[in-house]
């Protein structure tokens, strides 16, 4: 009796579990939980490996033409920088990026021609400097095309899908907006309320950058300050190379367990790149370098802008260490040190 | 004696003024920073200030450049994460939200998308970042923006934040949490508010020197106009000073 009432509730719950709506953006990074748990299995080693490698190395054999991949931290906030020149230098073409609150990252790529796609929450944006010259001109000329929208928790909870191994996570945001008609979502009944609600589907990027103040040799890894989105990112992403500000002894990672954000089993790569997030913030060890943003947004207004910029730090350098010389090396980075501790003045040259 | 301001400096004051003591209140960059912060000095210490990033009560040192970095969790109560904090939202925790927009209809539906076309825009704006999220889960919600007729629109381009959708009672039918919606809208000419019956902007007071005239022009759609519309109390010396001198010394967002 019992059973039977179940079976027959279960039924009833199933048969109002109908799609009210549905968006019509391309699904981008999705998979069947059961084929994700597969890749889990067999692609992520659990045991203890020294996966140290020179990021050009990590670049060549974790990122390919074509993949859709996302950047950890925010924009221009411990996003690893040294990843994306790394990516333009090698020529990676047709990426489509998980546009989760980009800025200068995928303002940057898109200048550097190695994204022709987006799913955007925030991108073509550089937040309170304004809007981005280079992203604008791609998609409105056509070179770039945005082929689904969605809002930032929208996407933090695509990829907290991921991370839970489900396929979906249900949300009350993006109801009743074009920038839901635009995105990969569903609405469906909610079989407890009866109220609409919206179904973020699962988001596995091929290939996640985090970078992060310090890991050990293996990819246990502490974050300074606020984690943003990526805790469910590192667990979401098909590949994850780490890029660090320093390796530390992995006594260190084990004498403060609680301050581990990301555990060495998800981790597919470990690059040791100081500075790796410059021009953006490093909370508690750089603030943003203003001035290189505002040379990046006045060269980038023009196609031949970009082309002098990626010649200046891009493609003259062979790794991260030349560009940080390039752009005022010990100086300037004791300066931007300084400017994180508030104990020079903020200047904004991008205003004029 | 009133000292001279812009309309920037003006918009700040005025918003700060809605903000009360002991509420929550998720900001994006810019102008609603430098309101808050300003409302923290003057009249509501105790104010929460939430960042999507992750950054919960910080004491704001300068004014911030990214909504996630360093500024955004100094000598803050908690360095947490996006999913913490749109959960708080969802949650019932933020009474407040703070939003921009490029374009504005009279529902309070908001545009940071597009110009133009979806897929072959004439202008690509940032999309919705948090502002969808904002505007769907804070209890209210407080717009400021430059009010012309290309921005205060009878039809917007592209919905990509939710006011009150289509009129009375579209939030719920939508699925979006009830009591929520915007709240006021802060122009460099007036106040608006939302008459509560139809859910139409409603103009609550102009700003020294403005008409009721000024502001109709300057409104793509029929605006309720009250019987009674007050004018704006313009901003004072101790505002103006905290803003010039302590939050925004450099001008970055009240301009020189």
């Amino acid at each position: 009796m019992r059973a039977r009432e179940y079976k027959l509730r279960t039924c009833r719950l199933l048969g109002t579990m109908e799609v009210l709506r549905e968006g019509a953006g391309e699904l981008l990074g999705w998979m069947d939980p059961d084929e994700a748990r597969r890749w889990m299995a067999e692609k992520k080693s659990r045991g203890l490996e020294d996966k140290r490698m020179p990021l050009r190395e990590a670049v060549e054999r974790f990122t390919k033409d074509g993949d859709y991949f996302a950047m950890g931290g925010f924009g221009h906030v411990r996003v690893s920088m040294a990843a994306i020149y790394e990516m333009i230098r090698q020529g990676r073409r047709n990426l489509k990026i998980a546009a989760k609150t980009a800025v200068h990252d995928v303002d940057v790529l898109i200048g550097g021609e190695v994204v022709d796609t987006v799913e955007c929450a925030y991108a073509f944006g550089h937040e309170l400097r304004g809007l981005s010259p280079t992203g604008r001109r791609a998609v409105e000329g056509g070179r770039v095309k945005v082929v689904a929208e969605i809002s930032n928790a929208g996407f933090q909870w695509r990829f907290k899908a991921a991370a839970m191994g489900l396929p979906f996570l249900p949300a009350r945001v993006m109801l009743g907006t074009d920038t839901l008609r635009y995105s990969s979502a569903k609405v469906v009944e909610d079989p407890f309320t009866g109220k609409p609600l919206c179904l973020l589907p699962a988001c596995y990027p091929n290939f996640v950058f985090i970078h992060v103040h310090r890991c050990d040799r293996y990819g246990n890894c502490q974050v300074d300050g606020t984690i943003i989105e990526d805790r469910e990112l590192s667990m979401a992403a098909k590949r994850l190379i780490i890029t660090t500000e320093e390796i530390v002894d992995e006594e260190e990672i084990r004498g403060a367990p609680d301050r581990t954000v990301i555990p060495h089993f998800l981790v597919d790569a470990v690059c040791e790149v100081p500075y790796g997030s410059h021009p953006g913030n490093m909370p508690g060890l750089y603030y943003s370098d203003e001035e290189h943003m505002a040379e990046w947004l006045s060269l980038s207004r023009t196609k031949e802008g970009v082309e002098e910029y990626m010649d200046r730090y891009v493609h003259s350098v062979e790794e991260f260490s030349e560009y940080v010389e390039l752009v005022g090396g010990g100086e300037k980075m004791e300066y931007l040190r300084k400017l994180e501790y508030l104990q020079v003045p903020l200047e904004a040259p991008w205003r004029r | 004696m009133t000292m001279e301001y812009n309309p920037t400096e003006l918009m700040a004051c005025v918003a700060s003024r809605v903000l009360e003591d002991n509420r929550s209140l998720l900001v994006g960059t810019g102008l609603p920073i430098i309101a808050s912060v300003l409302a923290q000095r003057l009249h509501a210490p105790n104010l929460l200030i939430l960042f999507e990033a992750g950054g919960i009560g910080p004491r704001i040192p300068t004014i911030p450049i990214s909504v996630g970095d360093s500024r955004t969790f100094h000598r803050g109560v908690m360095a947490a994460s996006m999913d913490y904090v749109m959960s708080l939202a969802q949650l019932g925790h933020v009474d407040y939200g703070f939003l921009g927009a490029a374009q504005i209809d009279r529902y309070g539906n908001l545009n940071t998308t597009v110009i133009g076309d979806h897929d072959s825009p004439t202008v690509r704006l940032p999309g919705s970042g948090g502002a969808n999220d904002v505007g769907s889960l804070c209890h209210r919600t407080i717009i400021l923006m430059r009010h012309d007729t290309r921005r205060f629109v009878e039809e917007l381009d592209f919905l990509t934040t939710p006011g009150y959708l289509t009129g009375p009672g579209a939030r719920e039918e939508a699925g979006l949490p009830s009591d929520t919606g915007p709240y006021r809208v802060i122009s460099q000419l007036g106040v608006m508010g939302f008459d509560d019956e139809s859910k139409r902007m409603e103009l609550i007071s102009v700003h020294p020197g403005v008409t009721v005239e000024d502001v109709v022009e300057n409104t793509g759609f029929e605006l309720v106009i009250p019987r009674t519309v007050n004018t704006t109390e313009p901003p004072r010396e101790s505002e103006l000073r905290l803003l010039r001198e302590e939050i925004d010394p450099a001008g970055i967002v009240i301009g020189k």
